[in-house]
């Protein structure tokens, strides 16, 4: 059998009709093509990660591919069904996490939110108690089942919001934004969760992030989309290739200082003359902590902060390059 | 099976909402009390006109009574069930319906199961009491006719005011700020559903009728059930045809339900 694809979009567009005031009755109409000519697909067991700056059409294809929005022009498929005419059967197939937007009732104990979606899809009462005791167990939710859920913090209500995406064992889950706001603690706990998740059960991933640690840990294969095109598709070594996924150690000094110059990493610029000073490295060649040791052993080191690559300049660099 | 995981859901829903608002006694208490108390002070409107004058829109105090308590009873029902609708906004505006839409349930049973406030059943009990203490004394012939009415006559008023909600809330996805236009739509409604439809000035008992069946809810099938005729445009016998002024309502609200969704899914209205 020919495995048919779990996502398919050809020359996908959407495009949105701005009104507004020009002048004192007229009107002018600008058309916004959000999403402006997508085509991919994505096999089952797939990990995508779906990145690129607000505003680039992540949230509008994400739309149109869950049965939120009806696509302008071109076709979509998910699951084989027809997003929107089909939407119902559809959602028995997807699970979604909006970061943003919560899914669980927000006044009920967090235990409810799962017993009212087992119900909505109709699973058998033994089976939806079975999963869920499991997500519960791997997510580590069992201590705040009685909680109602405007008390739980961020990060175990996003851990609540992921239970209740695969409460119904769904063959795609798409998360968007998954991990915004987020500590580190919480990053990892999450990302660690769905690693094993998709392990056992070959549940394809879409991701939508600001994060490249998500992408990094999540995915293998990365689309990047910038003003509605569909700028890269590839692997995260082929992504890595053309673009330097590089941290960035930011390191505050007692006093101003010349440039700092160490063999682990590049110094990329120099603030308040010289007491904030960045330092570029490449994670695959070494770590945060020996850059950091190694500025230690010249001067002393009053503050520091990590940067993670910022979507905006790997889409800039990708137009550099391409 | 799609009902059975319908009422499962509801079930569910319902009986954690009545936990979590009985943990707060008080809290209930007070709720409860408060509604009594809106659906009692709204009678008292209709008694304060009865102190003045003996007969007002060709009926007395307790005819009156027996059209307030049924299109009540009809409101209080409706407000239970689809009183959730007039929330639609703030699922708008918090970007809420997103996260209905990727559920596999119809998404108008979504948000009427979304919440259940416990306060609005309790206005049923106004409606309820006032039909106890009336009835005795309106001396009706109980035919089979006027019974089949008195028990009939609050659901299919439920039905109506339930269409109305949805109306409205089909249009909302049309406003930008709408729980004002619900309000004046379903409560303005119910407000005339509740009163002597004689009172109306013409155009405003034709648009009462025909297009918003409001006078349908209770004073028509209350005319029917007391033997009296009705006023100009607006015969009693309409009163036998509530059910058909249900569907054409419902009609009405399956075309505004279906346009709403449309233009929020944006395949156009």
């Amino acid at each position: 059998m020919i495995t048919e694809p779990i996502v398919q979009l050809e020359d996908l567009r959407r495009s949105f009709a701005i009104r507004r005031k020009a002048g004192r009755l007229r009107r002018q109409t600008k058309v916004v093509n959000a999403v402006d000519g997508i085509t991919t697909s994505i096999q089952p067991g797939e990990a995508v990660g779906y990145i690129g700056a607000n505003g680039a059409g992540k949230s509008t294809t994400i739309k149109m591919l869950t049965g939120i929005l009806v696509p302008t022009s071109g076709r979509v498929r998910t699951c084989g069904y027809d997003p929107v005419p089909q939407r119902r059967q559809l959602a028995r197939e997807i699970g979604v996490v909006f970061g943003q937007r919560s899914q669980l009732w927000w006044d009920l104990p967090l235990r409810d939110s799962f017993r009212i979606l087992g119900a909505i899809h109709r699973l058998p009462t033994a089976e939806a108690t079975a999963r869920t005791e499991e997500l519960v167990d791997r997510l580590g939710l069992a201590d705040l089942l009685d909680t109602p859920v405007r008390q739980l913090s961020l990060g175990e209500r996003m851990r609540g919001e992921v239970a209740a995406a695969l409460v119904h064992r769904p063959r795609l889950l798409v998360l968007d934004e998954p991990t915004i706001g987020l500590d580190m603690i919480s990053k990892e706990r999450l990302r660690h969760f769905l690693i094993a998740e998709r392990a056992e059960f070959g549940t394809t991933l879409l991701l939508t992030t600001h994060d490249m640690g998500d992408i990094e840990r999540l995915c293998e294969r990365v689309l990047v989309i910038d003003r509605g095109h569909l700028v890269f598709d590839g692997t995260l070594p082929s992504l890595a290739e053309r673009v330097a996924l590089q941290r960035v150690l930011v390191v505050d000094l007692p006093e101003p200082s010349p440039d700092l110059h160490v063999s682990e990493a590049a110094h990329i610029g120099s603030d308040l003359d010289g007491q904030r000073q960045r330092l570029a490295f490449s994670p695959k060649d070494t770590t945060a902590a020996r850059v950091l040791a190694e500025v230690s052993a010249v001067t002393e080191v009053v503050d520091l902060t990590l940067e993670e690559p910022a979507i905006e300049d790997i889409v800039r660099t990708l137009y550099g390059v391409g | 099976m799609a009902e059975k995981s319908v009422a499962e859901a509801y079930r569910v829903l319902i009986g954690s909402r009545i936990r979590s608002q009985l943990a707060y006694r008080t809290s209930f208490w007070l709720t409860v009390t408060t509604s009594v108390a809106v659906g009692l002070v709204e009678f008292v409107e209709i008694y304060a006109i009865y102190a003045n004058v003996p007969v007002f829109g060709g009926l007395d105090l307790r005819q009156s009574a027996l059209v307030f308590a049924l299109g009540n009873i009809g409101f209080a029902l409706a407000d239970a069930v689809f009183g959730q609708l007039d929330t639609i906004p703030t699922y708008l505006r918090l970007g809420r319906l997103e996260i209905l839409l990727i559920r596999p349930m119809p998404l108008l049973l979504q948000l009427i199961t979304a919440d259940f406030h416990i306060r609005r059943l309790a206005r049923l009990a106004v409606g309820a009491l006032i039909i106890v203490i009336v009835l005795p004394g309106l001396d009706l012939s109980y035919t089979p006719g006027t019974v089949y009415l008195l028990v009939v006559t609050p659901f299919v008023g439920a039905a109506i005011y339930g269409a109305l909600f949805a109306t409205a809330g089909g249009v909302q996805f049309f406003l930008i700020n709408g729980p004002e236009f619900t309000s004046a739509f379903v409560y303005g409604g119910s407000y005339a559903g509740q009163l002597p439809g004689s009172v109306l000035i013409t155009p405003v008992r034709i648009l009462f009728t025909f297009v918003i069946p409001a006078t349908v809810t209770a004073y028509l099938p209350a005319l029917l059930i007391m033997g009296l005729p009705g006023p100009k445009f607006l015969p009693a016998w309409l009163g036998w045809f509530a059910p058909v002024f249900a569907a054409w309502a419902w009609l009405l609200s399956w075309l505004a339900w279906r346009a709403g969704i449309r233009k929020f899914t944006g395949a156009g209205g």
